[in-house]
């Protein structure tokens, strides 16, 4: 057992496929959301829309990190490594991504600013500790996987008493953005879109566990399956959601036993709590304002917090018009809705975030499903 | 960005780090997230950082029920 390519099976795939497609009823719609980036990657990259039948349909969701940052916050990146003369570290996901007037960090690295792409904030620790006399801030960015490491290398920095580090701190939730596509939250966007279930994170589950999704299946009586990142996994989900639609149960169901409990990552959990809280407000792309779906360094680690060390004016950012993106974040297009996708718009020339991270629904179908739309 | 994949630990060292292997890679991930790991597990690697443990009981459960379901079917 090695967890990957027997989650892969060609063979398990068709019977899984026939199943599907024997229990959807052929006389309704199935529209069911994909939350993470990481499942839309699966399923372009394994072809899995091809195996099921054409009423289910696929939505991909706002679980993609840089795809949900906003503009300005790519802004802030990018004055942080030019303005102030630190190193700025980053995942290499945030590279590319589009800010204002079609600046990035890229391109801001490209005009002499030292901006370096880490594997792991351990990485940008490391760097901070090598260069005392440089400052050094991490950007932090991810959902609920991403953000116990920068709590761990928070804790680390305040025990070693680093006067150099810091964090800009992005991290996001995964609840409240389902909620504001839901419609939950009064000044977010929510989706205009009918949706039938959910195929639930995979590895944000392993960290917070199942429970928060049962406010899903109570209060909005949407069917949660969460499901691991393996073409078999999504598809395992998919017909699970199929039979909960059919005998009109809305219920969290969990396919990804092998990774996620019921109670989650406590560890992960504890430190989160300890070095992070609640935002008041956070603004993504796609979803808008949205309440207390983000975190803030608490105070006793604002030696740390990057957002109180080098406090930015930045001029209004500016959306590029053109690009759908916060559209396709609401599962309310398609990549091929999108007037600049494939041209200009590509992964090597990217002018929406969308079409950035490998788990962007543009990129993942440039990648992968255009070879399908040119064969219909 | 949440991708992470499955590695085994194959080395565990002092510093809380622990050495993992996936397909002949060998690289250096933290266990500061996880209790209860040893060499041999397979853990899901994130940023490097091992998330979770994973259960092989339980993943032969899921690939039993993909099995079952075509028989079902």
């Amino acid at each position: 057992m090695k967890y990957i390519e027997e989650f892969r099976d060609p063979e398990l795939a068709k019977i899984l496929a026939s199943a599907i497609t024997a229990e959807a009823d052929p006389n309704r719609l199935y529209k069911f959301m994909e939350f993470c980036g990481g499942h839309t990657h699966a399923i372009a990259r394994y072809g899995v829309e091809d195996l099921l039948p054409n009423n289910i349909e696929m939505i991909h969701g706002p679980g993609c990190p840089v795809c949900v940052l906003p503009v300005g916050r790519v802004d802030t990146a990018v004055a942080l490594a030019t303005q102030n003369d630190v190193i700025l570290c980053t995942y290499a996901d945030l590279m590319r991504v589009p800010g204002s007037k079609f600046d990035s960090l890229i391109k801001a690295r490209a005009r002499g600013a030292d901006i370096r792409m880490v594997y792991s904030v351990t990485d940008a620790l490391n760097i901070a500790e090598a260069n005392p006399d440089r400052e050094v801030v991490f950007f932090g960015i991810g959902f609920e996987t991403t953000t116990p490491p920068t709590a761990v290398a928070l804790k680390l920095a305040a025990k070693k008493g680093l006067k150099n580090f810091s964090v800009h701190c992005n991290h996001v939730l995964t609840p409240a953005a389902m909620r504001a596509i839901l419609g939950g939250h009064e000044n977010g966007k929510a989706a205009n879109v009918v949706l039938d279930g959910f195929v639930g994170p995979a590895h944000v589950s392993a960290v917070i566990g199942t429970k928060p999704y049962h406010e899903f299946t109570r209060d909005y009586a949407k069917p949660v399956v969460i499901a691991g990142f393996e073409p078999l996994d999504v598809m395992q989900s998919v017909l699970q959601l199929v039979r909960q639609v059919n005998e009109g149960r809305a219920e969290v169901e969990n396919e990804y036993t092998r990774a996620v409990t019921p109670e989650g990552n406590k560890k992960a959990q504890a430190l989160t709590e300890e070095v992070f809280e609640l935002r008041d407000m956070f603004e993504w792309r796609g979803l808008g304002s949205v309440p207390n779906s983000a975190l803030q360094i608490r105070p006793h680690l604002s030696a740390y917090d990057a957002e109180k060390r080098f406090p930015l004016d930045l001029p209004t950012p500016t959306e590029n018009k053109a690009c759908a993106c916060g559209e396709i974040l609401r599962g309310e297009k398609s990549p091929t809705d999108c007037k600049i996708y494939g041209n200009p718009c590509t992964p090597e020339n990217p002018l929406g975030a969308c079409m950035v991270s490998s788990e962007g629904a543009c990129a993942a179908h440039w990648t992968y499903g255009r070879f399908r739309d040119a064969a219909e | 960005m949440c991708l992470a994949i499955p590695a085994k630990i194959i080395g565990l060292r002092d510093d809380g780090l622990a050495n993992v292997e996936l397909e002949g890679v060998i690289k250096e991930v933290s266990l500061d997230l996880v209790d209860g790991v040893g060499i041999g597990d397979y853990v899901i690697v994130h940023v490097g950082y091992a998330l979770a443990r994973l259960d092989p009981e339980e993943a032969e459960r899921t690939l039993k029920l993909f099995a079952e379901t075509g028989q079902a079917a």
